[in-house]
This record gives structure tokens, sequence and C-alpha cells, in this order.
């Protein structure tokens, strides 16, 4: 299937001939990854969505390419994981040059005992004609193309949007509205909201070159500073599914956008890549280029009453690090529970507005990292490129410079650290998963079969892990009792024989003792874990009253 | 105070010495790429960031108050 030629028919809703406007929980604008990923998600969660797009196709060209593992985690609870898996290409393995002389490389996935890669390459139209599928798939969500929201008007108890479609326009009243309407976002401009940042004066050319035959590269990503065929400037590699491969030439502020563009600019300096390899020769095609400025920017707030942002729309970043759909796609995840819980009543409005804060926090992450890099990729200074450099050179020899290297911070997932839905450590662990931490993945064997830990955890639910013991069952049953008529919580008993049995749960082997070692699982430790599987509460033994605390704050109730 | 402003030297006027020899025969553009790694080799030598950013902040203080020529002045 070509997702770059595929159009999707108009269909005119019955919304449109309603003598009222019609009402809906939750309308999503933007049938992007971002808003497909929070539209999937909530129908799972029982929520009815209506996702409006201003267009009929999916996206052109690759653009975002590089989809990190906590993104294909989130994509497996979602059902596309394994699908985007098989297509894309998995790497972990980056390398930096000076030159022609490699200076730096690294492993972004040192320990391999998860289910999913560091990153896969994969175009975004992929992504999107596989989350397209997905939704089509779900009744509870109603697709709606050529809807482009071009007024919205919030009141106290609820919103209205104007749509515009081919046959007219309509209006729509909803509970909530998400903006996933991409950097350019309209309904940001709507309420009259505006993201703040910088801008990078400098100009990259992004190029999906087809090449013919296969080509005999690994996958990895490859970054030139000052490269012999394009000195002076930086060049950035990536493989990607069909034989296409995404190079990234940085061009300088004085470049002309629209002179760079031509095929007769671009053919010469992917020959000037290839001359000294044993490609020289290859034949290949340009499928889609453009000119890019970069920015890194937010909005101030992202909640504004009933109208949430997230994705592009809320914040933006340079892709070195590849954090922008990859944020986008973990805002939709911490949102859709959060509206989910609110709109069936388990959790009141102090809930939802801990998204901001939560995704804020993050999104200032991604920006702090995006701006450092791209500082060091392109030095707006004679002073910063003479350390820059500086540092390029002695990293050649020095393992310390190699530390300061900085062609990208690839994206991991945040940790929410100081989120008020946290329940903070009483005891004393030797774990990564703090509380706020996304969960990590491990192997297992469960119900005599090979299987991996986050596949285990309750989809859109709170889930419980307990490590076997002499308190396990007690552990579980404070934690049930917590949770009754509270939240469904979802629970699971982590063993070390198939046998273990307590109080109910889900038996999981923990045939490598991974699991075990990366949540410093002792004998009757408890973790509860949100639905977006972020830590919330974490202890060595829990009492009904810790666990009902831990529980009522990670839903804000008061 | 993490970062020690007072005398550390183990060989004061020989450090000097072996600093201005090691500019010797250098072009005003290597030199100033001599200064910029030794910042950074030394910096790593240091490593705790509450003590660099003082230094940090001495230096480009000092720098505000010597009255060399500013970017607006030229």
């Amino acid at each position: 299937m070509d997702y770059q030629q595929v159009v999707f028919p108009y269909r005119r809703s019955a919304d449109q001939d309603a003598a009222t406007s019609a009402h809906h929980p939750v309308v999503v604008v933007g049938a992007g990854p971002v808003g497909l990923s929070l539209a999937i998600d909530l129908a799972l969660q029982q929520v009815p969505v209506v996702l409006l797009d201003n267009d009929d196709r999916l996206s052109t060209g690759s653009r975002a390419i590089c989809f990190a593992k906590r993104t294909l985690e989130i994509f497996d609870r979602l059902g596309v994981g394994s699908s985007l898996v098989n297509k894309g290409v998995s790497w972990h393995t980056g390398r930096v040059f000076l030159r022609d002389e490699p200076i730096y490389s690294f492993d972004l996935q040192p320990e391999t005992t998860h289910e999913r890669p560091a990153f896969i390459n994969i175009q975004q139209y992929y992504v999107e004609g596989h989350l397209v599928e997905r939704a089509m798939a779900l009744p509870l969500i109603d697709l709606r193309w050529k809807s482009e929201v071009v007024a919205v008007r919030q009141q106290a108890d609820g919103v209205t949007l104007q749509v515009q479609t081919p046959d007219g326009p309509y209006t729509l009243a909803a509970d909530h509205v998400v903006a996933c309407d991409g950097a350019r976002s309209s309904v940001r401009a709507l309420i009259g909201q505006e993201a703040k940042g910088r801008t990078f004066k400098d100009r990259f050319l992004i190029a999906d070159v087809r090449f013919n035959d296969a080509v005999d590269f690994p996958a990895e990503r490859w970054f030139w500073f000052d490269p012999p065929f394009h000195p002076g400037q930086s060049v950035l590699l990536h493989k990607q599914p069909d034989g296409v491969w995404r190079i990234d030439f940085q061009l300088g502020w004085d470049a002309d956008p629209e002179e760079e563009r031509r095929p007769e600019r671009i053919v010469p300096r992917v020959r000037a890549l290839l001359a000294h390899s044993a490609m020289k020769d290859a034949l290949f095609d340009l499928e889609w280029a453009s000119v890019y400025t970069f920015s890194c920017e937010r909005m101030a707030h992202f909640r504004h009453g009933r109208v949430l942002f997230a994705g592009d729309a809320a914040h933006r970043v340079s892709p070195f690090g590849a954090r922008g759909a990859n944020s986008g796609v973990q805002d939709a995840e911490n949102l859709a529970w959060k509206l989910a819980a609110v709109l069936q009543r388990r959790a009141g409005d102090a809930l939802l507005a801990s998204y901001g804060p939560e995704r804020e926090a993050a999104a200032d992450e991604n920006i702090a990292h995006s701006t450092r890099a791209t500082d060091f990729i392109t030095p707006k200074s004679e002073v910063s490129r003479l350390f820059r450099d500086a540092t390029l050179q002695l990293a050649r020899d020095h393992a310390f410079a190699r530390t300061l290297v900085n062609s990208g911070r690839l994206s991991t997932a945040s940790t929410l650290h100081g989120s008020p839905l946290n329940t903070p450590d009483v005891d004393s662990f030797d774990s990564a998963m703090v509380p706020g931490a996304p969960a990590l993945d491990a192997p297992l064997r469960c119900d005599g079969h090979a299987g991996w830990l986050l596949r285990q955890l309750g989809q859109g639910t709170f889930t419980a892990l307990v490590f076997d013991g002499q308190q396990a069952s007690a552990a579980l049953q404070s934690l049930r009792q917590a949770a009754d008529g509270v939240a469904p919580l979802h629970t699971l008993l982590v063993a070390t024989h198939p046998e273990a049995r307590a109080h109910g749960a889900r038996t999981l082997v923990d045939s490598s003792g991974l699991i075990q070692r990366r949540f410093d699982g002792t004998p009757d430790t408890a973790y509860l874990l949100r639905p977006d599987q972020h830590v919330c509460a974490r202890w060595r033994r829990v009492s009904v009253e810790a666990a009902s605390a831990a529980l009522r704050r990670a839903l804000a109730l008061h | 105070m993490p970062l020690n402003t007072a005398p550390h030297f183990e060989a004061a006027d020989a450090f000097y010495e072996a600093l201005i020899d090691a500019h010797r025969d250098l072009s005003t553009a290597q030199s100033h790429e001599l200064n910029a790694k030794l910042v950074l080799l030394l910096a790593n030598q240091v490593g705790e960031s509450a003590a660099l950013n003082e230094a940090l902040a001495a230096a480009r203080a000092s720098v505000l108050r010597s009255g060399t020529e500013t970017k607006e002045s030229r």
C-alpha cells in the first residue's frame, strides 16, 4: 500500500443535519500521529471520540522517522506496535565523524533484554497509515476528513466548534477538545495563544533518497561534522524502509531554500557523499526534499480550560534527538487515561489539571536537550565554533571530550519528577523505577509462554506489581481493597516459579531475574503503576491506608 | 564556596612559565584554540558543577569589570 497516495473519502456526518449542535464528550483536532494515538487510546478506554482532520491524505515525505522505544511500547498498547516494528528499520548504534575520521560511537540500548529496540526508522506516512487502519477498526472513533475547525468558543460547561467541510459549515459541542493540529496549530491561534521560544538561524536540506539496488550499509545513525563531501557543515544519515535513505545536509543561513530544493542542487550533494564509497555509481531517485529552519518553542500552558494541546501544537523542537513526534505520542498517552477517568467520573478536574504541568516539564527537558544539540551542531558565534571544534578535535584522543560531542541526545521517555500525582518513597530502593518513571520492560514467562512485562500491564487501568514473598498475598489484598470502588486495578505477582499464587493475581515468572533486578524487587515489594505505565508509588510493605492514599493521589482525589 | 581561589599551586611560577611557553611559536588563532582546549581539559579535571559554575561566573565578572572593548563600542 502506498500510503503517500491514499486519499480518504469525505463523508457527510449526521451531525451536519442535526437541528442543534451535536454533542460529544471529546473532539480531537488533527489526525497525525499524536491525534490518532490519542483517539485510539481513548477508544480503548471506552471513550467515544470525534477525530477531525482538515485534509484527506497522510503525510507527504518521510518527516518524523525515528520512533523511540517508549513510543513503540505505547504503540504496542494501542495495537500497532508489531506491524510498525516489522516494517521499520531497527537501530541502536550511532557513529560520529569529524572530517572522514570516526571519533565517537554510542549504543542506545546496551541491554538487549527488552522487547522493543532503541529506535525504529519508519516514514511518518507508514505510522499514520497503520494508526488510521487501527482507528477505522474501532467503532468508538468517528474519523472525519476534510473537516477544518474555523472557530472555537469556550463556555463554562463546554466548547463549541465551527467546522468547515466541502458541504459547508456546521457546529459541534464538546466537553473537551484536544488540539493535535501541529506546529502551525489553528486551534491555538483561534483561542489567541502562541508558542514562544527560539529559532536557530540555519537551514537544513532534508532529502529522501531511494536507491534502486540494495545498499550494503549498516542500520546505524551516522553524523558527520565537516565531512570532505560537505565541508564546514554537518550531515546526518538514516536508513529507512523500502531502500529509502534520509540525508540531512546543513546549508547555513545564507542558503536560498527555493534554490536548494531543486534536484540539480541536491543530486550532486548526494553523489559527493557516495563518491568515496562502494556506492559511488549507485542509481537513485529523489523521493522528497524540503528545506527546514528549526525552532524550539512551547506554549506557556498546555491546558486552557476545556481545550488541551498535545504534540507540535503544544511544543516544537529541532529534530536532532528525535524528540518531536515521540514526545507528542507520550503527551497523548498521558492525557488519554486522565480524560477517560474524568469522563467516567473516577476523577475530577484536578486530574486533568495535572496534564499541563507533567507534560510542560517533559517539553522543557526535550527543548533543553534539542537546544544544546542544535547549538553544538550550528554554533552561532566565533567563540562558540572555537569551543565546538576544540571539543571535536580533543574527542579523537580523549574520552572525556567524547561525552561533550553533541550530535543529538536521542529521545528517552521523561521521568515525571516532582509530579503531585507521585507518592514519594518512604522506603529505600536501589532502582531507577522511581515514582514518575515509565516502567522498564523485562522478559518473563507466563502461562508456559515467553513474554514481556509491559505487555502484561493493565490496558488503560492501574496495575499492582507485587514480588512474591510471605506477605505478597496481604499486599495484593491491601491494594485490591484500596482500589475497590475507586478504580479498576490489574494485579500481577512476580515470582521465581510458575506455581506461585497470591490472591487472584496473574503469576509472572521472572525467568531471567531481570524484573527483580530492574525494580529492586525484594520479596513483598509492591509497585503501583498508572494506566500510562509510569510508577506512581512503591513500598517494601504496603498497607491498605498507604495503597489508598497513593491511588487517590494518583487520581488527584482530595 | 566550592571554588578555591586561595593559593593552591604546587609551583606557581613554574606553572606560569609553562603556560606562556605552551603558546610559543603559535599564531593568535592557534593560541585561542589552545586556550579553548585547555579550558575543556581542566574543566573535566575539576568536574564538580558548582565549582565550574563559580569559575565561569568569576571569570565573566572580571571581564565585565576590566574595561575591555565590548561588542557595541567597536
